[in-house]
């Protein structure tokens, strides 16, 4: 498996570490609703397609990428850091990314 | 020269002789052979007994498909099972042994296992030892008792215990056209795609490129095949976008077009060269991939099918014009196809007799008639072998009528004398990779075989891997696959010519003649045909059952010669075609890989060593290393005649007594930077950060997002937006990644950047009573009294001219200093450190003396942060601060995690004086007989100089409320039991005066 982070380009897959489903929300951290931490904490998506996934960089330059991954082909439709496109802090929270996924 | 050696031809040397031994006994061979060819030049017929019941068996094949010739090959103590001899090229010192007999091959007391043969049929294990216990010798309980000597009758060669000592590597390659397989098509394909200017890598499982161009009677351009393969491959040797691997078998392919093989290096030496490993790993990415496998030929299913002397037709062929043996003097032939007619006319060129051929079809062609008179040979058309006879070797076999429309036999069976018996039932293309790539594999009823699927990757076939058996087909084929997958336009040149011996490449679709006796369908396994039809009755009607049920084709060889006619019995049973019974996916490998070739570098002398900057000095000054994770770390510096327990006892003591140093390089260091640094670290930290004053450090506790703990150290602040973070040393990169993860993932908006720092400073802690002493001997540029450098207090000042950074906190519990200066100084500060405790007994202590002293202590570490324990479960909830949100306060205070019962640290002292060990059960009573009722166990365990005593940390049930209670320890592993005292984890100093001093 390959995938392209937008910094360093194709890379082999063991240069990167799985950093869970890109699909959980971090309630406030503030909040003491306990079935929204208990969803973050545990809950996963296992649908058979395309997968919001994090990945990180971590045998490279070690940002965190968004990446959508088919899971049944391992295809790689999409790649972008996870802090926004210029890799920096511009690009809002998990949900506002969320938001936008709908959108 | 042997009699079953010809004069000449095929790839040996016969100059040159080589000495080895088989089962003790010497044999010479020539270079070129394999063990195989050698040992079949010697008229041996007998290479191995069966799984099951034991049956001599011989070869089968001549290559990497071998069932049944498995041997262990040994080299000095280490032993390899379960290798085809088809595949190790003889060398001069080579040790081999046959397998899966005892006392001996020849003599084998389990051969009885074949007189009741019904007692071992399919599901056997099933039927007979699971399920429910009905009296003593039934179900599971029966399997147990039975279980050793079935293990030891039934099975396969056995793994040796040695360490291996060999060498493995990794390589990582890449190229434009990665052929796989080296015969006609394989060779054609590697030149056009060369030709274009592609990046060729040509690998090939056998020592020898050429494929069926090694072993066949015909000729290319004019020259025999052999040549002219040998001229091709010199044409490609010369090119240096050309990378040839022989001896490397492509046993993988996974995505994006990455394909891992193992090139066996050095196996065929009798050393290896210098630096050369074993076997090399080959992860090879290709833009595009030429699968140019070749073919299987299947064996037919008939009674005795399985006798020494029974083998494949192409395999006598190629024993015969590659390696120049003949596996017998009076050959018979058994076919459904044409192909076995032209080993018939090999045969009989290199000078056996060749008394019969049987043939299933009724009709044959003139053109097979003709290569039947040109063998000298009896037509027997329309017949089928229902019998063969002779014990460890074939004596003869019987031939019938055979009707194939219908299957049933006709008339009277005759004998025929013959000493080999070559079967063909035509042929499967090796369409491993092309399966593991992707797709479904497509049954063609003409030639009776499963064809490659449509390409779900970027490969292109040629040659008999597609189905186009014949040499002309390959060549066209491979220089269009090779074009094509160099991006290359069709060419207008001429092809070479190829003389060949005719045939009609589609079989008749028989595959099993139904007679009385045992007819095997896995040689490898022992499945007859029976038992898949057993299968079938007692209601199996999934291929993947069926294979689950009866282990057909679940052998090391993955029935690569008996899945198709396992299908095949399997439609008939089912009253359905074969592709309705579908095929087995083929998964990665194609032939067994070396566990070492895929750890390689990560053991042995390749491994990556992280070195302290004082490594060396401790070496010079007879530390004993430990390996940690993949730091060395000094257990102990040793006088000459102390033991492991007296070292650091001494140490410690010496420490608590005088002054101590000890090497804390490994620590975790990240630099924490930025604007938003202080409220990142209230986020990550159960405590606060952001009251805390520059050039002072504070003890911090992280826990994981579940609430329960993850690590601690202690993290200074150089400056308002500048902190340097020290975690445990084995969890130093899952720190990182996790305060990484935070900033990227979920806190994008702060302004904060992590660097880790670990390499960039060395580190040295001193502690005891005179350590505040020494450091004033030769700290210049601070003082280090109580009032600048108070108890967690930071300065900066310089030792022997090296700026240094110093840090008042305490691990042992003495008053301390943590040391720190730029890595490429390290040895120099802690030289100077060294010489300026001499006159006040400073002592250079390791890892068990430091663990003593944090065990006396009660500190934790990743013993007891174990991923299971919370903050309370630690005694560390003074920690959890109540003003702020932190990564882990929503979920740490659920029900189960704040429980009365859950186990927690305690401090354990033996009341019986005697060691303790870590890992031992906590119980209430002892009862050596019957050991239950664990109520927790060690964690950590020492001699304590302190205290005089055996003590222990140990997380126990509810294990505050039980301090000053006895426990026992249960430990029946090492046989120790015995009472305990259960006290507070804080055994020495509890108000912790003397770092404060
Ligand atoms: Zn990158």
């Amino acid at each position: 498996m390959l995938i392209t982070c937008p910094y360093c380009g194709p890379r082999d897959v063991i240069e990167f570490t799985y950093q869970g489903d890109g699909n959980r929300e971090r309630p406030d951290p503030a909040s003491q609703n306990f079935e929204a931490w208990n969803a973050y904490v545990y809950d996963r998506l296992n649908p058979a397609g395309d997968h919001n996934e994090i990945w990180q960089h971590s045998g490279g330059c070690r940002t965190h990428l968004k990446v959508v991954r088919n899971t049944l082909t391992h295809e790689i439709s999409s790649v972008a850091f996870m802090r926004g496109d210029h890799g920096r802090g511009d690009h809002g929270s998990a949900a506002r990314r969320k938001a936008e996924d709908k959108s | 020269m042997s009699p079953r050696r010809t004069d000449t031809g095929g790839r040996v040397d016969r100059l040159k002789t080589i000495r080895f031994t088989f089962d003790g006994a010497p044999y010479t061979g020539h270079a070129g052979d394999t063990l195989a060819s050698a040992l079949l030049a010697k008229g041996v017929t007998l290479y191995g007994r069966s799984f099951k019941y034991h049956r001599p068996r011989g070869l089968l094949t001549a290559g990497v498909e071998e069932p049944n010739a498995l041997v262990t090959v040994l080299k000095g103590k280490v032993r390899e099972p379960n290798i085809p001899a088809t595949m190790v090229e003889i060398h001069d010192g080579l040790v081999a042994i046959s397998q899966n007999r005892f006392p001996s091959l020849a003599w084998d007391i389990n051969a009885v296992n074949q007189l009741g043969g019904k007692i071992l049929s399919a599901g056997f294990y099933y039927k007979t030892f699971m399920g429910p216990v009905f009296g003593p010798l039934k179900g599971t309980r029966f399997w147990m008792f039975c279980e050793h000597f079935i293990r030891r009758a039934a099975g396969l060669g056995s793994a040796g215990s040695a360490k291996d000592p060999a060498r493995y590597e990794r390589m990582n390659a890449f190229c434009d056209v990665l052929v796989v397989g080296s015969g006609p098509a394989g060779l054609m394909a590697a030149k056009a795609a060369a030709d274009q200017g592609a990046r060729v890598m040509l690998a090939d499982l056998e020592p020898l490129f050429g494929g069926s161009a090694n072993w066949s009677d015909e000729t290319i351009d004019g020259a025999p095949a052999a040549d002219w393969a040998r001229r091709t491959v010199a044409q490609l040797a010369g090119r240096d976008n050309v990378r040839l691997l022989p001896r490397t078998t492509v046993w993988g392919y996974y995505d994006n077009n990455t394909l891992a093989a193992l090139e066996r290096v050095s196996d065929h030496k009798e050393q290896p060269g210098k630096g050369e490993p074993r076997h090399r790993y080959w992860a090879i990415r290709a833009k595009s991939v030429v699968l140019a496998t070749g073919a299987f030929e299947r064996p037919l299913v008939f009674p005795g099918n399985d006798r020494p002397g029974v083998m494949l037709a192409h395999a006598a062929e190629r024993y015969a014009n590659e390696f120049g043996v003949l596996p017998g003097e009076r050959i018979a032939l058994f076919t459904n196809n044409d192909s076995a007619y032209r080993a018939a006319v090999a045969l009989k060129k290199a000078g056996a007799a060749v008394v019969a051929i049987a043939d299933v079809r009724p009709e044959l062609s003139p053109e097979m008639r003709k290569l039947a008179a040109e063998a000298e040979a009896e037509i027997f058309a329309g017949h089928a072998v229902v019998a063969t006879e002779g014990g460890k070797a074939l004596s003869g076999l019987k031939l019938q009528r055979f009707d194939m429309t219908n299957g049933t036999l006709i008339g009277d069976p005759r004998s025929i004398h013959a000493d080999c018996l070559l079967m063909s039932g035509g042929w499967s293309p090796t369409i491993h990779l092309a399966s593991q790539a992707g797709a479904k594999a497509e049954w063609n009823a003409a030639r009776q075989a499963f064809l490659p699927p449509k390409p779900t990757q970027s490969w292109i076939g040629a040659g008999a891997f597609t189905g186009s058996f014949s040499t002309l087909e390959a060549l066209a084929e491979g220089r269009a696959a090779g074009l094509a997958a160099a991006g290359g336009q069709s060419t207008q040149s001429m092809l070479p010519t190829v003389e060949a011996v005719p045939g009609d490449p589609d079989p008749a679709p028989v595959f099993e003649i139904r007679a009385k006796g045992k007819s095997f369908v896995d040689f490898q396994h022992d499945v007859t045909a029976e038992d898949v039809r057993l299968a079938h009755r007692e209601g199996f009607v999934s291929v993947e059952h069926l294979k689950r049920y009866t282990t057909l084709g679940m052998a090391t060889d993955q029935g690569k010669s008996s899945n198709v006619p396992g299908l095949a019995i399997m439609a008939e049973a089912l009253g359905k075609p074969i592709p309705e019974v579908g095929t087995t996916r083929f998964r990665p490998p194609f032939a067994p890989v070396s566990i070492g070739s895929l750890a390689a570098e990560r053991f042995g002398d390749l491994k990556p060593e992280r070195l302290t900057p004082m490594h060396d000095w401790h070496l010079a000054n007879g530390a004993t290393m430990y390996s940690a994770g993949l730091w060395y770390r000094p257990m102990i510096y040793g006088l000459s005649g102390e033991t492991v327990e007296q070292a650091y006892v001494r140490e410690a003591k010496a420490t608590r007594e005088r002054a101590g140093i000890v090497d804390v390089s490994t620590l975790g260091k990240i630099a924490v930077q930025g604007p938003d640094a202080a409220l990142f670290l209230d986020r990550v930290y159960t405590n606060m950060f952001s009251t805390l004053a520059v050039g002072k450090a504070r003890y911090g506790l992280m826990l994981r997002e579940d609430g329960l703990a993850f690590d601690d150290g202690t993290t200074w602040r150089l400056g308002e937006q500048d902190f340097l973070m020290t975690t445990t040393t084995a969890n130093a990169g899952k720190v990182m990644q996790h305060l990484e993860y935070f900033l990227d993932v979920i806190w994008p908006e702060l302004k904060v950047h992590v660097t880790s720092v670990t390499d960039e400073w060395a580190g040295a802690a001193i502690g005891g009573p005179k350590a505040r002493e020494i450091l004033a001997t030769c700290v210049t540029g601070t003082s280090v009294d109580n009032a600048t450098l108070p108890f967690m207090g930071i300065v900066r000042g310089e030792i022997a001219g090296v700026p240094v950074m110093i840090c008042r906190l305490s691990f042992s519990g003495e008053m301390a200093f943590e040391v720190y200066s730029g890595a490429g100084y390290g040895t120099h500060v802690w030289e100077a450190l060294v010489e300026a405790g001499k006159p006040f007994g400073l002592v250079t202590y390791g890892l068990e003396a430091l663990g003593t002293m944090r065990i006396e202590k009660g500190h934790v570490t990743g013993a007891e942060i174990d991923g299971r324990t919370t903050a309370r479960d630690l005694h560390l909830d003074w920690m959890l601060s109540k003003k702020k949100p932190f990564i882990g306060s929503a979920m740490m205070d659920r029900e189960g995690l704040i429980a009365s019962d859950r186990l927690e640290l305690v401090g354990l002292i033996a009341l019986d004086n005697r060691p303790l060990n870590g890992g031992a059960h906590i119980v209430e009573e002892v009862d050596e007989a019957n050991p239950h009722g664990s109520i927790g166990h060690i964690t950590a365990c020492c001699y304590s100089p302190a205290l005089g005593k055996h003590i222990a940390l140990a997380l126990v049930k509810g294990g505050k409320a039980r301090q000053g209670t006895r426990a026992h320890v249960s430990d029946s592993l090492r046989n120790r039991f015995g009472p305990v005292e259960i006290v507070s984890n804080h055994f020495f100093d509890p108000d912790g005066s003397r770092m404060h001093g």
